[in-house]
């Protein structure tokens, strides 16, 4: 099995730096040509919110960030359906398309990868 | 078998760094190899050599610190990671003029690349602290 890597991102764009470290290590899997997914889950489905203003925090947007992906071949964002749900969130209110997954999908989405980072 | 760990969670705030720790001990005890151990996010504090536990409490850093010397480990700290979150090396200090430097001996500090590298080379990766 050819070498690919999950990466799985659980926590909202501004709790400390966890999206944006694990954002971090997929453009740096990229780099390494080693194909990377980004996975978002649970909390981390916030990190594509329309309207994120985070100049008064003061910090990053992560959403302007996530946009670089495909600058690095990552055409697609991959998110969790349930995860949308329970936050009452539809894939159309993201401020970019994603690639939704269901739940009976997602073992198998991520069983594809030969590995998996969580974050 | 050949097992990476990445530790992104804090001695102070998180069971990460000790969960990690077991279960490095467990790998060497039942004759797996570690081909690297990663140190990212709030995981780089496990590096400092500045903290200092009350005495009644197990001293984390000085655990790993003395796993990773005796089995002569490969311990990569973030260094984008650890600029952050104050935990420099000599270079690093100089470089950025800082009054003093705190990683502990037995560690390196490197990009993110080694995340990478590791997670190529090993069999299983296993992450603490997500």
């Amino acid at each position: 099995m050819s070498q690919s890597v999950c990466i799985i991102s659980t926590r909202a764009p501004y709790s400390g730096q966890s999206a944006r470290e694990a954002l971090d290590a997929v453009l740096v899997c990229a780099s390494y040509d080693v194909p990377a997914t980004l996975l978002l889950m649970g909390d981390g489905v916030l990190q594509l919110l329309k309207g994120q203003d985070s100049e008064h925090i003061p910090r990053k947007n992560l959403s302007a960030m996530l946009q670089v992906l495909p600058l690095y071949g990552i055409e697609t964002i991959h998110v969790d359906e349930t995860s949308l749900l329970e936050r009452g969130l539809d894939a159309g209110e993201l401020c970019q398309a994603v690639t939704v997954v269901s739940q009976d999908q997602l073992p198998l989405f991520i069983g594809q990868h030969s590995k998996v980072l969580n974050f | 078998m050949k097992f990476a760990l990445a530790v992104y969670g804090a001695p102070a705030n998180s069971q990460a760094p000790q969960s990690a720790l077991h279960f490095a001990r467990a790998l060497v005890a039942g004759g797996h190899e570690i081909v690297r151990l990663f140190f990212y996010q709030d995981g780089v504090n496990t590096a400092t050599a500045i903290a200092q536990p009350p005495q009644d409490e197990s001293d984390l850093p000085a655990q790993w610190q003395a796993f990773i010397q005796e089995q002569q480990l490969d311990a990569v700290v973030c260094i984008a990671a650890a600029l952050r979150r104050g935990v420099v090396d000599q270079t690093e200090a100089e470089r950025y003029q800082l009054p003093g430097s705190n990683l502990r001996d037995g560690y390196e500090l490197s990009g993110l690349g080694q995340l990478v590298d590791a997670v190529l080379v090993a069999d299983r990766v296993v992450t603490f602290g997500a």
